[in-house]
This record gives C-alpha cells, structure tokens and sequence, in this order.
C-alpha cells in the first residue's frame, strides 16, 4: 500500500514528527511504500540543515534525509509555510525540496491513504 | 473509519468530540491520548462506554513512555508502530482529531 | 499529469480551531482552495471552536493580522460549496446560523459522522 503523511507541527516542540516518522519507518519496515512526507505549518522546521540537536538526542532531521536517501521517500516542503519562517533552498537539509500546497493535495489523489500528523 | 487521536482527555475535547461526531468504527489513541485508555481517571467511565461502539486501540510505546502501559483499561487493544501501519491500511479512510 | 485529471477523490476539510489564535484556520483556507484547483470534490466542516472562523463581523485591524475571513464567501467561485457546521458546536457557543457569514448545512454530529465515513481524504487542521 502507498502511503501519504502530513506532518503538521516543528520537531522537537511536539511529538508529532516522531510519531510521524516512526509510522513511516513501521510502514516501510512492512513492505508498504510512502509516496511522499509532506511539511506544513511548523512542520517545516522539520527540513533546516541548520538544525544542533544535543548528542544524547535524536535528529530529527537527518533522520527524515536518510529515509530519502534509504527509500526515496519524496520529502516535500510548503514553499509558502517555509518562506514565513525563513526556510529557504539554501538551508534545506539534504533529501528536502520545496514545493507548492498542489503536492499536498496531489499526494491525497495519488496515495491509497494520507494519515495527517499534528497538534 | 479510522479515528486517531492525540491529545489527553483530561485537557482537552479532542477525544469527546470524536465520540460525539463518529460513526461507529475504530479509534486509535496516540501520543497524550493514551491517557484515556487507563484505568481510574475521571473519563474511563466514557471510555468503556465507547467500548460499545467502537474497537479502541492504544499504542504501546506511548504507554509504556508514560508508565501507565499497566494499567490499561479492559477491553482496549494495544498496538506497536507496526499496527497502527495495519490499521491504518484496513481501514478504508482516517481522520486525525488532533 | 493524466492520472490525476480523471482522478476525482472525496476530500473533507475538518477545521476546529479559532482563527487567529492559531494559523491552522489560514493555512487550511490555502490548501481548500488548492484542492478546488484541482478539481476534487471539496467538503468544509467546521467543528468545535472551529464554527467561530465563521463568525460575522471579524475585526483584525487591532491585531494587525489579515483578516481572511472574506475567503470563506469567495469559496463559492472556486465551485467550493459545501460547506458544513456541526449543529451541537453552534449551540455549545451561543451561535446561531444568523452569525455565520457565510450560507452553511447545519447537520446533528450523528449525520457528520457518516458524511465522514463516506470521505476519501480528510485533512484535520
């Protein structure tokens, strides 16, 4: 099965894209496909490359770039919500691009189901 | 119709309105709405009530972050990441009371 | 681009939150509209706090925020016309439909429950 996630709220703050990620990692782990992550709100702190988390702590955002890299998840980010909070292709975290609310909605057309992460 | 939600019971109406508005089906408590799924609190009585109506699933590794996996309320079904994938491919759409 | 052109899915729009205190109620609107773009067949329901994004007479001057509000009659252009509020979330406010901006379907949560069911895609924001 192919499977669509909104991810509604920025890393660390809410639990959000960890639930979202380990949904994703689960669905894949299963042999379903996870046509694209979509970044919305504050969901689009989740790209930053900018990102220092602590070393004891996960990161979560070269955790979302390898499960680009490891499975061609397309991770996409809104380009309105991204430019708001300074989000910008030259601080994307690698496997990230920025892109139009269209592939939001593309990717609930194309997905057999879209699961919305958020607070 | 799956139903996810995520916020506790004890703060929020998230998972009232959820009971309120939902057709009978399943619902799959994540992230602070585990809280819902335990024994004692002053929502369990709604809880069990729901049971009627709808299959309720807790996810395990949000329990057990909380310490409160043993005291899950009869009844409840208990899911690892693996089985919310599942429930989410059985059912045929899903809406997230955020 | 072929696929997506005959492709029409059910899409619902659940909004629950108050405008301004949160951006989930704008940033719904953008996607609403995007989705009218791509031709699907569209469903707004507001629910909770979310029946007060409809709430007439918005003044947004004093908290220099945009005032969205007048989107929500726009809609209508973009072929976006149904639109839904839960009968339960108006009365638990003191509203009526005579405080809505915008011409709805007022339904009991029973009947948008199974107006859910029948959905292909519900986005909650």
């Amino acid at each position: 099965m192919n499977f669509g996630i909104l991810v509604n709220e920025g890393p660390y703050q809410h639990q959000a894209a960890d639930s979202a990620y380990l949904f994703c990692k689960a669905a894949l782990a299963k042999g379903h496909q996870i046509h694209r992550v979509f970044f919305y709100h504050d969901g689009v702190n989740n790209s930053t490359r900018l990102t220092e988390p602590p070393q004891d702590d996960r990161n979560i955002v070269t955790r979302w770039s390898k499960l680009a890299q490891d499975h061609g998840v397309d991770l996409v980010v809104c380009v309105a919500a991204a430019l708001r909070r300074g989000i910008r292709d030259d601080n994307l975290a690698p496997g990230f691009r920025i892109s139009g609310l269209g592939q939001l909605v593309e990717s609930g057309i194309q997905a057999d189901r879209l699961v919305v992460f958020g607070d | 119709m799956l139903h996810i939600v995520n916020k506790s019971p004890l703060e929020r109406k998230s998972l009232d309105a959820c009971l309120r508005i939902a057709a009978p089906g399943t619902i799959l408590l994540i992230e602070d709405a585990i809280y819902a799924a335990t024994r004692g609190t002053e929502v369990e009585a709604r809880v069990k009530a729901a049971l009627q109506r709808f299959k309720i699933c807790a996810l395990l590794p949000d329990l057990e972050a909380r310490a409160v996996a043993d005291r899950v309320i009869e009844g409840v079904t208990t899911v690892d990441y693996g089985g919310f994938v599942d429930l989410v491919a059985e059912h045929r759409n899903c809406q997230s009371w955020l | 681009m072929s696929e997506e052109a005959g492709s029409i899915k059910k899409f619902m729009f659940v909004n629950r939150t108050a405008p301004y205190g949160t951006v989930y109620a704008l940033e719904s609107l953008e996607v609403v509209l995007i989705s009218a773009a791509f031709e699907q067949d569209v469903s707004l329901v507001f629910i909770e706090d979310g029946v007060y994004q409809l709430k007439k007479g918005q003044q947004t001057k004093g908290i220099e925020t945009k005032n969205f509000s007048p989107t929500y009659r726009a809609l209508e252009g973009y072929d976006v016309e149904k639109l839904y509020v839960e009968r339960e979330s108006l009365t638990a406010r003191g509203l009526s439909e005579d405080d809505l901006l915008v011409d709805v379907t007022v339904l009991a949560a029973e009947d948008l429950g199974k107006l859910m069911d029948e959905q292909d895609v519900v986005l909650s924001f």
